[in-house]
């Protein structure tokens, strides 16, 4: 520093850098860059200035703060904001501190792994603290909400069945296109018949219901007890001394619980009568050897199957979106994060238990 | 454009259905002064405002600021406009997925794309400083902040492009008296050092009194009066006189002689 004061042309020091006309915002680029490109010292001459404002003025500052700059000709309203953004010259940090990588990569592993453990143990305690509701329903029946809970039959079942209508009616088509497509080429076409049966009853018609009850309801629950708790709702409940476990938690359940099955049976029935045209039409089979063929190849135990299901699928989907849905705790970024996580946890826990009883039934005997 | 004029509203009508919010109603801000805005719950204060900003498209009438028609704008037409102002909304509207330095940084880097981040990062730090944050609020999310706190990065957020005029949405409200005295004070103390014209509507009477140069009353659909508090208590109107003349409007009243 010293060494280029002396070495430093005398001229420069005459001519001082003067700012001319607005020494604003909009031009804080440029006025930044013309400072950084002058050789210490650094005179500024502020005496042309029309117009400033405090990124000016700031701009100015920081160029005496940091490399010693005098400033001349300022005026009395140009020194007045030189004086302001002085007085807020207090270091202030921008972002939280950042990690370096590899730790980080750790640390998101460390904590991914500790949140998949906390929520399953807090799945689980959730599911015992419902449990217990239930139970006090039970004692005190008079504590139930029929209301609240045919609002919710209302909005999981009855709204539900335009869409999961149409979409087991095209699956029932599409497995029937399929299956024929294949048979057909061992002259088995009437197998079809056997293969829409089995399929839609035994799987797919409470599969697909719980998929679309999931991203339907689940999401939906998820969303409304997440924007309740952001809103103080449940604590305002808390404290009233209503449990929001029975008031909001198990309406839901069991609207999901009840409506299941029937919502599954009604999508078997699309998908039988989806399949039945499509076999009337592509395969000629006439819709009454369609209905007596599927009498005998599709056993009782097959509809037993997706019936049990249901309603267990109901629950889980119910209890993944309560869940996320209570654990919302700060902000509205939150409530859609935790939506999805409600719809990804229900269906990833529908498919596994879906592996679970197909094994099961399998090891009954009802193949 | 009259200089001294810095909103012109005339003949403004915003309904909502079948509600009328506004009907044939004026108003001038004039440079450099804090209009308080009041008026019972309802009066449409919020919507006046929304109307001056442009996020309201009014049903009829012409409002102007800084000489511009706003109605009826594109909203990139406006621009040039919309970056001299500065607006405080009721929670502060910060962006919740940004810091609050973050959040500061955002108006500037929407117009001013080519300033360099470390002198963004020391605009941000000023203005923080400014609005009377600790430094430490600067990389913090507005989750962690209180309520006042969230106010003071919110004008922070408004000052962020030196504005001219500054749009306040009942910025006391929900602070504790202390924190809504040492609001006002900087409203105050920041209208003087950055020469601001302030649009503010508030209920809080100890504001009016503290900091209002004059007050507009919002009622029957208009605004029924504007003038200081001295010449609206002279006037016969009887929701102004219940309101400045109500118990908490001659307390509000005795604290600002007291001092």
């Amino acid at each position: 520093m010293g060494d280029q004061s002396t070495t430093s042309d005398p001229a420069s020091e005459a001519q001082p850098y003067r700012v001319l006309g607005s020494l604003t915002i909009s031009r804080a680029a440029t006025t930044q860059r013309e400072i950084e490109a002058l050789a210490d010292p650094v005179t500024i001459d502020l005496s042309g200035v029309e117009k400033v404002d405090t990124v000016g003025a700031w701009l100015i500052y920081r160029t005496v703060r940091d490399r010693g700059a005098k400033v001349i000709g300022a005026s009395k309203d140009v020194a007045g904001l030189l004086d302001q953004v002085a007085e807020a010259d207090h270091p202030a940090r921008v972002r939280p501190e950042e990690q370096p990588g590899a730790l980080r990569v750790l640390n998101e592993i460390g904590e991914w792994v500790s949140d998949a453990v906390n929520t399953l143990i807090g799945l689980v305690g959730f599911l015992g603290a419902v449990l217990i509701g239930f139970a006090a329903i039970i004692r005190r029946p008079k504590k139930f909400r029929v209301n609240a809970v045919i609002q919710r039959f209302d909005l999981v079942g009855v709204r539900a069945l335009g869409i999961i209508g149409l979409m087991s009616f095209l699956i029932g088509i599409v497995v029937g296109q399929q299956g024929a497509v294949q048979l057909e080429q061992f002259g088995a076409e009437v197998y079809t018949i056997n293969l829409i049966g089995r399929i839609t009853i035994r799987e797919l018609g409470t599969l697909m219901t719980a998929i679309m009850v999931a991203g339907r309801s689940g999401s939906a629950f998820a969303a409304q007890l997440g924007t309740m708790k952001i809103t103080e709702e449940i604590d305002a409940m808390r404290t009233i001394g209503v449990s929001p476990v029975e008031a909001l938690v198990i309406p839901r359940m069991m609207a999901a619980v009840v409506m299941m099955p029937l919502l599954a049976f009604y999508a078997m029935i699309m998908s039988l009568i989806g399949g039945g045209i499509f076999c009337w039409i592509s395969l000629e089979i006439p819709p009454l050897t369609y209905i007596q063929r599927l009498q005998e190849v599709v056993p009782t135990h097959d509809l037993w199957i997706g019936l049990i299901k249901a309603p267990v699928f109901g629950g889980i989907i119910a209890l993944a979106g309560c869940f996320q849905g209570m654990q919302v705790e700060s902000n509205s970024e939150e409530v859609g994060i935790r939506t999805t996580n409600a719809v990804v946890q229900a269906i990833f826990l529908v498919i596994i238990l879906d592996a679970v009883f197909a094994i099961f039934f399998s090891s009954i005997g009802w193949l | 454009m009259s200089d001294d004029t810095v909103i012109k509203i005339r003949g403004l009508r915003n309904s909502f259905g079948e509600q009328i919010i506004h009907d044939d109603l004026d108003l001038d801000v004039r440079r450099g002064e804090i209009l308080g805005v009041v008026g019972g719950s309802g009066t449409g204060k919020s919507v006046l405002m929304r109307s001056i900003i442009g996020l309201q498209t009014p049903d009829g009438g012409t409002v102007e600021v800084l000489g511009e028609n706003m109605i009826g704008r594109e909203e990139d037409e406006a621009k040039n406009i919309r970056r001299r102002w500065g607006v405080l909304f009721q929670n502060g509207a910060l962006f919740s997925t940004l810091t609050v330095a973050e959040n500061v940084e955002v108006p500037i880097r929407e117009y001013f794309p080519f300033i360099k981040e470390p002198l963004l990062d020391e605009i941000a730090g000023y203005k923080i400083a400014m609005s009377n944050l600790t430094p430490d609020a600067g990389p913090k999310y507005p989750a962690e902040l209180s309520g006042g706190m969230i106010k003071r990065a919110g004008l922070a957020r408004a000052l962020a492009l030196d504005p001219e005029l500054l749009f306040l949405d009942e910025p006391t409200a929900g602070l504790d008296p202390i924190a809504a005295a040492s609001f006002d004070e900087l409203i105050e103390g920041l209208k003087e050092k950055l020469e601001l014209t302030v649009f503010l509507i508030t209920h809080d009477l100890d504001t009016l009194w503290a900091i209002c140069d004059r007050v507009a009353v919002l009622a029957d659909q208009k605004v029924v009066a504007v003038g200081t508090i001295e010449e609206l208590l002279a006037l016969d109107h009887p929701w102004i006189q219940e309101y400045f003349n109500g118990p908490r409007g001659r307390a509000a009243h005795a604290g600002v002689k007291g001092q």
